[in-house]
């Protein structure tokens, strides 16, 4: 699986598990929020790279010890329109200090790519049907931004 | 007014390029119209009835007479010929070809203007008073503060995908012209006990199937804090807003369903992390931005060549006009001049290339080049001499824009209904020609005084009929045009919602319906009072009793 991993295209493949899905000993997965609370004493003797994955139901905040646990953290949008996680992205980046791997999985589409970055995904797994040479493309679709965010802590009016 | 820098520059050259690429991918096929539909509403582009309608964002309602000249340009160069001013204060054309809209965009913003947020589910244009900076009941001019708004919400990256779309209204007087607790976020100009100015924001008005008049969760805010404190209530909203049911999806639903105590204690422990953060607004930005809208350069002795008032004694046409068309101003001398888009034999708000260009020139000539747009559809000359009105008015009256009727019935506010409108059930523009036609004597205009006639042609309320004094709304019964009527709403200080008055009455008979709705008033009417009033003091029920005898 090729992913966008800041401005390059990498392959990071990670299978993201229903809830009844078996865990398997090997590769990168992503685990409800509800699943890795549940499963936290064996999901953290894995040696691969297991993930929490939160959706807009989730309260990120509220997630913060969890988060701690889980290499990195996946967030899902169901239907690009549900922009819920852009929020709890910022709540996660700008308020709760988080720095690993924040991955945007499901519906992500070359038309969200910018404002998904700029509210701190890292990694951005773009839908099937999509060209993601085009999605890379897209990041650079704006040169000048006015709000602080994830990626720039300062407004254009105090940037200079 | 505000000139933009070379970052609001590229900003807006930026989009039209991606814009270009997006519609060039339409075109040749490689995007489906289903994955080009975001894209195009993100720009203003609706898919309508016949053809394709671009609606021009107009920041504030505050146009250059460059940028009137552009859109009369765009009228005439990709459209046929006109353009309709909305009730957001934007301007919509009908005809547009998919191709040569990024043209128009590229035109657009070689006068800073853009369609950017002007649909979607995203914030707005931001909207304010018409008469702004011209009047002697303002507190501050509420502009700069419609500018760093409009900043802050362009791509905004957190709120491009918010359960619904979401209106910020700004004003900065005592008397409210921008129908501040009708929109998701109103913030109003106050003074506090100290003496010093801020915002008191209310949250959760609006139109629409569900009217509301948003209540206050802030009595004053430090002007400093508006775009932390605005970023707290969205997030609150993105976060805990209806996703499942668009009608429940906008803000006032919100609001409505947690309680006004817990929408404030969320907004603002949400604001408590995030006040002091690089968002709060630096004293540079709010004087950056507020040399902008100086005051133009008014002239002192204008009171001595003041001879509007004695004109107005002399000349009948040129005295209706003058009482009834034109606003007291704050300097002595001055007057801020309607122009009335309410002629009788055009849509309500369609003003045509010539027209504009027209006003433009006039703007040029006797208001320092500026033009506003009012939501009641009309546009606004805000600094005109009183010793030249008369000059004015004769130009206007020879372009049939100088119909005195603002503010009485037929400077009614209307959607554009059926003959546009892709989700209309009712022919909006027709009745409201009816309307024009059968009241067409002045003078019982006049008699009637203010009367704000509001009509939407479906439930969506784009003509905001919840808010007139008299309310009309266009439905559908089994395939037939039929039309509800609702009285007693207001958009000024009073704000009110109407209330229905009965069944839905065929199309043929709601002109006859409005006038036995205006003789039951003019037969219980008090001295001097307004339609309004007479409904508030009597109820419904004479009214009622008029219609469906
Ligand atoms: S009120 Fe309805 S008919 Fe009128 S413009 Fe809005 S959506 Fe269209």
């Amino acid at each position: 699986m090729r992913v966008i991993r800041d401005r390059n295209i990498v392959s990071d493949p990670v299978t993201h598990l229903a809830d009844d899905d078996a865990i398997p000993t090997e590769g990168a997965i992503s685990v409800t929020l509800a699943r890795f609370r549940e499963e936290l004493a064996s999901l953290s003797t894995r040696s691969a790279k297991t993930g929490i994955r939160l959706d807009g139901d989730d309260n990120v905040r509220e997630a913060a010890d969890l988060i701690k646990a889980a290499d990195f953290v996946a967030m899902e949008f169901p239907r690009y329109a549900d922009g819920r996680c852009y929020s709890q992205a910022r709540i996660l980046r700008d308020q709760m200090g988080y720095t690993g791997e924040l991955r945007a999985v499901g519906d992500v589409l070359r038309d969200q790519v910018f404002y998904l970055r700029r509210c701190g995904f890292d990694t951005l797994e773009i839908r099937e049907d999509q060209r993601i040479e085009d999605a890379l493309a897209a990041l650079n679709d704006f040169t000048v931004t006015y709000q602080p965010a994830a990626d720039v802590d300062q407004p254009l009016f105090r940037r200079s | 007014m505000y000139q933009y820098t070379e970052d609001d520059k590229r900003i807006v050259r930026e989009r039209v390029h991606q814009f270009r690429d997006q519609v060039a991918r339409r075109i040749n096929g490689r995007l489906a119209e289903e994955h080009f539909r975001p894209l195009r509403l993100m720009n203003g582009l609706y898919l309508q009835r016949y053809a394709y309608m671009l609606r021009v964002a107009i920041p504030y309602g505050l146009l250059s007479s460059t940028q009137l000249r552009k859109l009369a340009y765009i009228a005439r160069r990709y459209d046929r010929g006109y353009g309709h001013f909305t009730t957001r204060q934007n301007i919509q054309y009908n005809w547009p070809r998919l191709r040569e809209v990024p043209d128009v965009l590229s035109d657009l913003a070689d006068v800073e203007m853009h369609s950017i947020q002007t649909s979607g589910n995203c914030i707005r244009n931001i909207s304010s008073d018409h008469f702004a900076g011209a009047t002697a009941d303002e507190i501050e001019d509420p502009r700069p503060w419609c500018e760093i708004l409009r900043q802050w919400s362009t791509f905004h990256p957190e709120f491009a995908y918010l359960p619904r779309k979401f209106k910020i209204a700004v004003s900065g007087a005592t008397t409210d012209r921008a129908a501040v607790p009708l929109h998701d976020i109103g913030l109003k100009l106050v003074r506090n006990d100290a003496g010093e100015v801020g915002f008191q924001v209310f949250v959760g008005g609006g139109m629409g199937r569900t009217p509301l008049i948003a209540p206050v969760i802030r009595e004053f805010l430090p002007k400093e804090d508006v775009l932390t404190y605005c970023e707290a209530i969205l997030r609150v909203y993105n976060l805990y807003g209806n996703r499942k049911n668009k009608f429940k999806a906008r803000i006032k639903i919100l609001v409505k369903s947690l309680g006004v105590e817990e929408m404030t204690r969320r907004v603002e422990g949400e604001w408590e992390k995030i006040r002091g953060t690089g968002l709060k607004l630096t004293q540079e930005e709010i004087d950056r931005v507020s040399g902008h809208f100086t005051p133009p350069a008014w002239d002192d002795s204008a009171a001595t060549r003041d001879n509007a008032v004695q004109l107005a004694a002399e000349n009948e046409a040129f005295g209706r006009w003058y009482r009834r068309n034109t606003h007291a101003h704050k300097v002595d001398g001055y007057r801020i001049v309607t122009i009335s888009l309410k002629a009788a034999d055009t849509p309500p708000g369609d003003a045509t290339d010539e027209q504009m260009d027209l006003i433009a020139d006039l703007a040029d000539e006797f208001s320092f080049g500026r033009i506003r747009v009012t939501h009641e559809q009309n546009l606004v000359l805000a600094h005109v001499e009183g010793g030249r009105l008369f000059a004015l008015w004769q130009q206007l009256d020879a372009a049939k824009l100088a119909t005195p009727n603002v503010g009485t019935l037929t400077d009614m506010i209307c959607c554009p209904g059926l003959d546009f409108c892709d989700l209309a059930n009712a022919g909006s523009i027709g009745v409201a020609q009816a309307i024009t036609e059968h009241f067409d004597d002045i003078d019982y205009l006049y008699d009637l005084g203010e009367l704000k006639l509001k009509m939407s042609g479906c439930i969506n309320a784009c003509g905001h009929h919840h808010a007139g004094h008299i309310g009309i709304l266009g439905i559908n019964k089994a395939g037939e045009e039929y039309y509800q009527i609702m009285l007693g709403g207001s958009a000024a200080d009073d704000a009110s919602l109407g209330k229905w008055l009965g069944p839905a009455i065929e199309k043929s008979a709601v002109t006859g319906a409005i006038e036995k709705l205006l003789d039951t008033y003019v037969a219980e009417r008090d001295e001097g009072e307004r339609f309004l009033d007479t409904y508030r003091r009597i109820g419904p029920k004479p009214f009622k009793a008029a219609v469906y005898a």
